[in-house]
């Protein structure tokens, strides 16, 4: 092994030159696809995942069930005192909006560790990298479908008016989850290389939480409809919600949550074809 | 021969009397593989750094100090091929490479340059570990590892009892593997990795195989193992290890090829450049 220290073009834009040759854009949907197949794997690194958090703990993963419902309460009854708001109504508003909003920006979040996490994993195992952005995905709907059970409690509870509308909450996550997919491949890979981008976006959502209607309603902010229609992240929020109290899915919501994952697919596989081969030399 | 039926004459029958399995052939082609690893730093992965340097531009680049990255020329102009039946050994100092080149077989680093095409099955088993749980069951740990290794759930259901029974281990397969001792984990460990054949396997350091009383039953198994893999490519620092189990070695030094040939010649070249 020699080491040399050689006037160099930045590496980042010579590997982009080496990686935008035509078969590697066949090469990345191949690991996506492959990574797919793979499921009974990631399924299970998923599982375990969940269950190392909460080992040898009495209630196990339904710790995740309890500090959402402890969450919800306490902000539920505070905020609904500031607001002024029929707890009636705000409480299950609340409820259906957290349990949304901890789906996506876990999605988001964990999705910035998943190569960063799984680095003795990628440089012993020759599977498709594409494994490790599904498998945080699964742990992440693991814990939705823990998180669930709070707002049916307060549902039912309050007495919400639960109808068929609920059935759109299944494509709502569907959608979610293919968003989920590409943000996990694209800000992980991002992550892999930039050590600091985890801590950007984790500020960056932090802000997200506060300006996306979760504990305020949208009819809160009159006059500023823009600042609430530019939020991508109202759309995401509101394509599920809307079902779980049970009013029906609105069109522009989805055509922005459909727009996004477009978007979002394109400029992932772009950077996925360029730089997926340099993941296991950046972890 | 004369005992076949006729319609058994012929390729199969050939194949079985060369000891390979009947649909493989696998074979290995490396040709012109360079790897290099840019050396970051925690200033090169910091965001802030690149724009600020993409901000300023060509000043710091003139500058030079700053702009300079190291280079790790990991492997250079690699050639080689192999193919059914090749057992072959790669020797060379620490860095030389070899850790490096099998990463490159193995598919986990793609290079910079150059074309790699692996034919067959390939299964890197550098820890035989990898992937145990130490909160899970022995049981839960066998299925994991199968998973790692490439099979189906039901695949490793169907190997579960004949590995519990090879590892010896009994009930404690119910408990998790922590309580166990480091030997009974490396059982676990061997158990499971063995019972895969790959059609080309990448070893670092052999295959560790825990306590004594274990050993020669392990030895068995792990002869019969290799004796059905079709190509092996292990990487190791004991002399005894490479020319007990490889027909042919490799020298590597500087990332590159130093000698390919019979195991011999090339240790004895390898022993006369470390001064022996």
């Amino acid at each position: 092994m020699s080491t040399d220290t050689q006037q160099v073009e930045s590496p980042l834009i010579s590997q982009l030159r080496q990686g935008m040759r035509r078969e590697n854009i066949g090469n990345a949907l191949r690991d996506i696809g492959a990574g797919w197949k793979r499921r009974e794997l990631w399924m299970t690194l998923g599982l375990h995942d969940v269950r190392q958090r909460y080992r040898r703990s009495k209630l196990g993963p339904f710790w995740i069930t309890i500090s959402m419902g402890v969450m919800v309460l306490a902000l539920g009854l505070l905020y609904g005192q500031i607001f002024g708001q029929d707890i009636h109504e705000y409480l299950p508003f609340l409820a259906a909006g957290f349990v949304i909003w901890g789906l996506i920006s876990t999605m988001i979040l964990d999705g910035c560790q998943a190569f960063i996490v799984a680095e003795g994993m990628i440089r012993q195992l020759n599977a498709p990298v594409s494994i490790y952005a599904y498998r945080g995905l699964w742990s992440v709907l693991i814990a939705f479908a823990h998180n669930i059970w709070i707002f049916v409690a307060v549902a039912l509870w309050f007495s919400v008016d639960l109808n068929w509308n609920f059935l759109w909450l299944l494509p709502a996550v569907v959608i979610l989850l293919i968003n989920g997919l590409w943000m996990s491949l694209f800000f992980g890979l991002l992550s892999a290389r930039f050590r600091d981008v985890p801590l950007i976006i984790g500020s960056i959502v932090q802000v997200l939480f506060f300006i996306t209607p979760v504990i305020w309603r949208p009819d809160m902010l009159p006059g500023r409809a823009l600042l609430l229609h530019l939020n991508p992240f109202y759309h995401m929020i509101e394509i599920a919600r809307a079902p779980m109290l049970g009013h029906p899915p609105e069109l522009n919501n989805w055509l922005v949550v459909i727009g996004l994952a477009l978007l979002g697919w394109a400029i992932t596989l772009f950077f996925y074809s360029a730089y997926r081969w340099r993941i296991a030399y950046w972890v | 021969m004369g005992n076949y039926p006729v319609f058994l004459l012929g390729l199969p029958v050939a194949h079985r009397l060369l000891g390979l399995k009947e649909t493989l052939v696998a074979s290995i082609l490396l040709e012109n593989v360079s790897v290099s690893f840019p050396v970051y730093n925690s200033s090169t992965r910091s965001i802030k750094n690149r724009l600020i340097q993409s901000a300023t531009g060509g000043q710091i680049r003139a500058d030079g100090a700053t702009q300079r990255i190291s280079i790790v020329q990991a492997l250079q102009n690699i050639n080689l091929s192999l193919k059914s039946g090749d057992r072959i050994g790669l020797v060379g100092h620490n860095g030389a490479g070899k850790t490096t080149l099998l990463r490159v077989l193995g598919g986990i680093y793609e290079p910079n340059c150059g074309r790699v095409s692996v034919d067959g099955s390939t299964v890197p088993l550098f820890d035989i570990s990898l992937g145990m749980n130490q909160e899970s069951t022995g049981y839960e740990n066998i299925i994991l590892r199968g998973l790692f290794l490439g099979l189906t759930r039901q695949q490793i259901k169907s190997r579960l009892d004949e590995i519990a029974e090879f590892t010896e281990l009994g009930d404690f397969l119910d408990l998790p593997i922590r309580t166990y001792s480091a030997g009974m984990q490396m059982r676990l460990a061997f158990a499971v990795s063995t019972s895969v054949v790959p059609d080309i396997l990448l070893l670092d350091e052999g295959i560790g195989a825990g306590d004594a009383s274990f050993l020669q039953k392990a030895r068995e198994r792990l002869k019969h193992f290799t004796d059905q893999v079709s190509i092996i490519v292990l990487s190791s620092h004991s002399e005894e290890l490479i020319s007990g189990m490889c027909s042919q070695a490799l020298l590597m030094e500087h990332g590159q090829i130093v000698k390919h040939g019979p195991t011999e010649e090339v240790l004895a070249l390898y022993r006369a450049m470390r001064g022996q």
